[in-house]
């Protein structure tokens, strides 16, 4: 078994992928690292403290994990729902009883979301109170502040998509409240966020590509710069 | 030999701050910093990471297979739920909007909010982690009281018991330390939090207990309406 394994790892078709050995010196080790899309936003060595579980609680990291979560199973929820107040609500009855694991894939897409909104606000706790936002991580702070507006903003547009009492009705009480910023400045930004001044198919077309596409693709840019800042400052 | 200074052979720079160096030959002058230990990222922190991921995932996939996602009737802008309820997150705002008008509740405060938490970073924190009361103790008691105070009364003026409470229990511990002097212990502790950190944690405490009391506590008419009582 350990034959045939060392030979395919030394193939040219092994080696065309991975650009390194296995992981068995230090050498190949810092290698595994450094040659590896995924893995260079990590150093090849990181301080044995920052190891720990107990230093950071993994709070930011699990909070990225449940991003790619949401978005593996929000890209299969996409395929069976429709934005339409005539199709909306139907497709999510079908979720339930039709399609195969559909009950499942929604309960896992909806627990993930409330988890983040908590993850991404327990993170913040822990990095204001082991003082990890002092300089020069100062602007990181600040991104991970708007990081959580967006994480926020998510869990909110997703919120509509159901159409059910509900959804309506969260996403009515919101845009009330926002149409109470002043100088007129609240209602047109409501008519912006609706397509209108009720909540009805436009709003919900809105909202479906602000979820589904806008709000994602900016934290991710976002996330982007946040995990290199956390990188170039020092951490892991 | 009465010389003005003594030589002191030290190489710890907090104990003896002013120090004549000696730089031999091609060495560079700068203090060495302390070594950290160091462990490779493949494999330390990559299994670390991915054990976390996958419990993650697990602890969801049970989630999900015994808890279902709510959906309720066909959304109906004919028929309002009493309450209407907005998700979780924004419960605490909505529990501000029963005690203030909505211009304050749904923008002043929520704005704040997020500018207080934006502008962290740019104040200057008490990096040596002093004692706050250390210095100009009656000056300072003088403010936090004040501020509180004043804080308290608008709050009992406007009858939000919910954030009266939690604010005057917290400024209680924070003053706490400036009567009793301790340096150990429970009150050692607290009061060498800076600033900061007590504006922080009251802060917590008030998105946690308002965030509470509207998710559990409402019912219609936001009235106040315990748990395990069915609202809908």
């Amino acid at each position: 078994m350990k034959e045939p394994f060392r030979a395919l790892t030394r193939s040219q078709a092994w080696r065309s992928v991975f650009r390194h050995g296995l992981p068995l010196s230090n050498r190949t080790r810092a290698e595994a690292v450094f040659y590896n899309f995924f893995l260079h936003v990590h150093p090849t060595k990181v301080r044995k403290r920052s190891v720990k579980l107990t230093y950071t609680w993994g709070l930011g990291g699990l909070s990225a994990g449940l991003f790619i979560v949401l978005v593996l199973t929000g890209a299969l929820l996409m395929l069976y729902y429709r934005p339409s107040v005539q199709q909306a609500y139907g497709d999510m009855k079908d979720l339930q009883f039709v399609v195969s694991s559909g009950q499942f894939l929604r309960n896992m897409h909806r627990w993930a979301a409330h988890a983040m909104v908590a993850m991404v606000f327990l993170h913040m706790l822990r990095v204001f109170y082991t003082g990890s936002y002092r300089p020069p991580k100062e602007f990181n702070w600040v991104i991970g502040v708007v990081l959580f507006v967006f994480t926020v903003l998510l869990s909110y547009t997703g919120y509509l998509l159901p159409w059910d009492q509900l959804a309506y009705w969260g996403i009515s009480v919101g845009t009330n409240m926002v149409r109470s910023v002043p100088f007129g400045l609240g209602e047109r930004i409501s008519y912006l966020l609706l397509g209108g001044n009720i909540v009805g198919e436009n709003a919900l077309v809105r909202f479906y590509v602000l979820h589904c596409f806008v709000l994602p693709v900016a934290a991710m840019v976002l996330m982007g710069i946040h995990f290199w800042r956390v990188r170039k400052d020092g951490g892991v | 030999m009465n010389a003005d200074f003594r030589l002191e052979k030290n190489s710890d720079a907090r104990a003896v701050p002013k120090r004549v160096a000696f730089v031999k030959g091609r060495t560079s002058a700068r203090v060495r910093k302390e070594e950290e230990e160091m462990v490779m990222t493949v494999p330390h922190l990559v299994v670390r990471e991915v054990i976390a991921f996958m419990l993650m995932v697990i602890v969801l996939a049970l989630l999900s297979l015994f808890f279902n996602a709510p959906l309720e009737w066909i959304a109906n802008p004919e028929h309002t739920p009493n309450p209407a309820k907005a998700p979780w997150y924004f419960l605490g705002l909505q529990e501000l909007l029963h005690y203030f008008p909505p211009i304050v509740a749904g923008v002043v405060l929520p704005s704040l909010a997020v500018v207080a938490l934006i502008v962290i970073p740019y104040f200057r924190v008490n990096v040596k982690r002093e004692n706050l009361w250390d210095e100009d103790r009656r000056r300072k008691l003088i403010l936090v009281l004040s501020v509180a105070g004043v804080l308290s009364i608008v709050l009992l003026v406007y009858n939000v018991y919910a954030m009266l409470i939690p604010t005057v229990i917290v400024a209680a511990i924070m003053v706490t330390p400036a009567f009793l002097r301790r340096s150990r212990g429970a009150l050692g502790w607290l009061g060498s939090r800076p600033l900061s950190w007590w504006i922080m944690t009251w802060f917590v405490i008030m998105v946690i207990v308002l965030t509470a009391i509207g998710t559990l506590f409402r019912g219609p008419e936001w009235s106040w309406t315990w748990p395990w009582k069915e609202i809908y």
